[in-house]
């Protein structure tokens, strides 16, 4: 078998039902084996959208999302979404054409250095030399990509190496000396925590990205409730603890309800669940719940006590230590005096925006919940847009919202949704946009035009890159500077690429334009032309405690 | 403080980039590198010297070490048992007046002379931190003019 054949037997003994990409010189063996395979291949119009749509792919699927492109610039085109992908452990497998191994450092015409350029942004990365290696290569990469915690795995192929012959050897297991994740949990540290959690008076659950990847939501709830301990989560950890639970205080954090962040800071114990602690929810660090043990249950011991002091570690599967834990737990605290603080907390300091005439951002992702009845799956860009998602859309299940948590990539959002609807066809998705992130990857509409792949995208179009022009006006004396931005007409643009085109400047018109976009059978733009200087609130400023809120009514 | 890292790795072709690139990243500086085959040819034994200004750095270090897949083992020898040892090979300046002044104080600290010409004697070394840094006291009485040094090896101990 040719390499090129062997790649392509190879992902399919690997359950890959799609793919992203985009052909390129030293990728055209691999193209000319698609030809004859049945594995369906989604042309994007960027490699970058390839690798944001096998990113989408993987969050709403939770199976690993590949993506490939040629050598040099089509491989450097993949890079953001492979760092994208990395800073929230996404699984997802990049395949890379590279030129011919006997000119790999001759500056051969479309060379780079692919695995040293992707080296600090995936979890491992291969420069396949032997096409004897090939597919014991790809079976490595599947195995590393999903398990521990997920990450993106490279693998590049000279396109001689392609078109070598060999047998097709494919390894019945994968082993790797010394790659063993740590799935099962200390009993010792569980039996400690579960001790801690019954002394405790003020615990508050703290959940991640991790609950969704290890499918812990149904224990996560489990343990609230058993416990009576109130819960919030990160960005990443939205829709892995239902929004309209009584216990739930709704995101942390930066732009977290205030009720989070005084129940936080106020706890006397943190129960920490596939979360890590980052910069955005902590605020300044020597100030964050000064009064708290700490209780960590992660999967990469290297999340564990890099930020905050951990008193109880637990290091392994979110899943499979919340089972134990939840047995351990014999005697549960009295919340109840608590409960009515945070409670206290939540009639004092709401949510809340400006609900009158005005065509505002909240309002519209309140009314996409309404019109979906919470059933979409959302995806967002990045910025105000992806903050309105995240606080004014009620999730209720794992995997029904999809945004570029660490490492904040504007452009995200459509290719994403894309790669969420070809994964979960049965789904409404939407993309949450803004009028300046949408710009970054709108080509990709010609991909979901040209695939039938349906997404509706709801621009929260302000004319500014709106979160910069908030730190702007509120940290920078109201110095707009390079925040103004044209946009083309969308409505045109969206027919011109064969998709529907909306536009609202109303706030009576949301509902019926959203209405429509759901029952139209193609991909549809609505430009949602929202008060222009709307800020997200509450807000944290970098650096400050998460108690020290400015704006809203925290 | 300056903290000795032992590890057995893979021996493939950019390991070393990986693990120079987990500290760089970081802004960590390695003081010392000695990488070398161990008998079995697949692994490599690396050990490194490096400055981590609390535990917690250090910590973070052997973690990050740790998930490197091409990692096998991580050996702190912080607190742990070992013995250490580092070759050096220095050039000093030579005259013949000076040959039984020299040669006694190689043998006092570990030296050898391996090679005389002209006005230049070149020394080999082999000793822990505290005996070279001795015998480079005495031997910058005669003048060093060029210095090498392997880093650190450490083995348990």
């Amino acid at each position: 078998m040719k390499g090129s054949q062997i790649l392509l037997e190879s992902l399919k003994r690997e359950g890959v039902e799609v793919m992203f990409g985009y052909p390129g010189g030293q990728v055209l063996p691999i193209f000319d084996s698609i030809y004859d395979s049945d594995i369906r291949f989604i042309l994007t119009r960027h490699e970058q959208g390839a690798a944001h749509a096998a990113d989408g792919y993987a969050r709403a699927t939770g199976k690993v999302g590949v993506c490939l492109a040629t050598s040099g610039p089509g491989a450097t085109n993949l890079v953001t979404g492979i760092a994208n992908a990395y800073m929230d452990s996404i699984p997802m497998v990049a395949i890379t054409g590279q030129v011919k191994s006997f000119l790999i450092g001759n500056d051969a015409f479309q060379e780079a250095d692919v695995t040293g350029i992707t080296r600090p942004i995936t979890k491992h990365n291969f420069l396949v030399k032997d096409v004897k290696d090939l597919a014991r290569t790809i079976a490595e990469a599947f195995y590393i990509a999903s398990t521990g915690r997920p990450g993106p795995v490279l693998i590049d192929i000279p396109s001689d190496i392609q078109m070598m012959d060999t047998e097709f050897d494919w390894p019945k297991k994968v082993q790797i000396r010394s790659y063993n994740p740590t799935l099962l949990g200390h009993p010792g540290q569980i039996k400690k925590a579960a001790k801690l959690i019954a002394t405790s008076k003020k615990p508050i659950i703290y959940a991640g990205g991790g609950v969704i990847t290890s499918g812990a939501h149904k224990e996560l709830k489990m343990l609230a409730e058993k416990i009576s301990a109130p819960l919030t989560w990160t960005l990443m950890g939205i829709g892995g603890f239902p929004a309209t639970h009584e216990l739930s205080l709704g995101m942390l954090g930066m732009h977290g309800t205030a009720y989070a962040n005084h129940a936080i800071m106020e706890s006397d114990l943190i129960i920490a669940v596939g979360a890590r602690f980052d910069d955005r929810v902590t605020g300044r660090l020597d100030a964050f719940a000064p009064n708290a043990k700490v209780i960590h249950i992660d999967v990469d011991p290297s999340s564990i006590s890099k930020n905050v002091n951990v008193h109880i570690p637990i290091v392994g599967d979110a899943k499979s230590i919340l089972t134990e834990l939840l047995k351990e737990i014999k005697k549960t605290p009295n919340t109840l005096e608590w409960l009515k603080t945070v409670e206290g907390w939540k009639k004092k300091y709401p949510l809340v925006y400006e609900n009158d005439n005005k065509l505002r951002p909240q309002y519209v992702v309140e009314q996409i919940y309404e019109v979906t009845e919470g059933d979409a799956i959302i995806t967002t860009e990045v910025g105000q847009n992806q903050m309105w998602a995240a606080q004014w859309y009620k999730y209720t299940a794992p995997r029904t919202f999809i945004s570029s948590g660490g490492l904040g990539t504007m452009g995200f959002g459509l290719p994403a949704a894309m790669g969420v609807k070809v994964g979960c066809p049965g789904k409404t998705v939407f993309d949450i946009a803004g009028d300046g992130s949408i710009q970054m990857n709108i080509q990709e509409l010609g991909t979901c035009i040209a695939n039938k792949i349906n997404v509706k995208v709801a621009i929260l179009n302000n004319g500014y890159l709106g979160m910069v022009r908030q730190w702007q006006e509120l940290f920078y004396k109201r110095r707009y500077s390079q925040v103004e931005i044209t946009s083309p007409d969308f409505v045109k643009l969206a027919e011109s690429y064969g998709a529907v085109g909306i536009r609202v400047t109303k706030k009576e018109e949301v509902r019926a334009a959203l209405e429509k976009a759901v029952a139209i059978d193609n991909t549809v733009l609505i430009d949602f032309k929202i008060e222009p200087e709307e800020n997200v609130f509450p807000m944290v400023p970098a650096g400050q405690a998460i108690n020290q809120f400015i704006g809203g009514l925290a | 403080m300056k903290h000795t890292i032992a590890l057995l790795v893979e021996n493939k072709f950019g390991v070393l980039a990986r693990i120079a690139g987990l500290f760089s990243a970081r802004g960590y500086n390695i003081a010392s590198l000695a990488v070398s085959e161990t008998l079995d040819p697949d692994i490599s034994y690396m050990t490194i010297v490096v400055e981590a200004k609390d535990e917690k750095i250090l910590e973070q270090i052997k973690k990050q070490l740790n998930k490197l897949i091409d990692v096998i083992t991580v050996t702190d020898f912080t607190k742990k048992e070992h013995v250490d040892r580092e070759l050096i090979l220095a050039k000093v300046s030579y005259c013949a007046k000076d040959k039984s002044r020299l040669e006694n104080i190689c043998a006092k600290f570990v030296g050898k002379v391996i090679q005389r010409k002209g006005d230049t004697a070149i020394i080999e070394a082999v000793g822990n931190l505290e005996q070279i840094k001795l015998l480079l006291e005495e031997l910058n009485k005669f003048g060093i003019k060029e210095l090498v040094r392997t880093g650190k090896l450490a083995i348990s101990g």
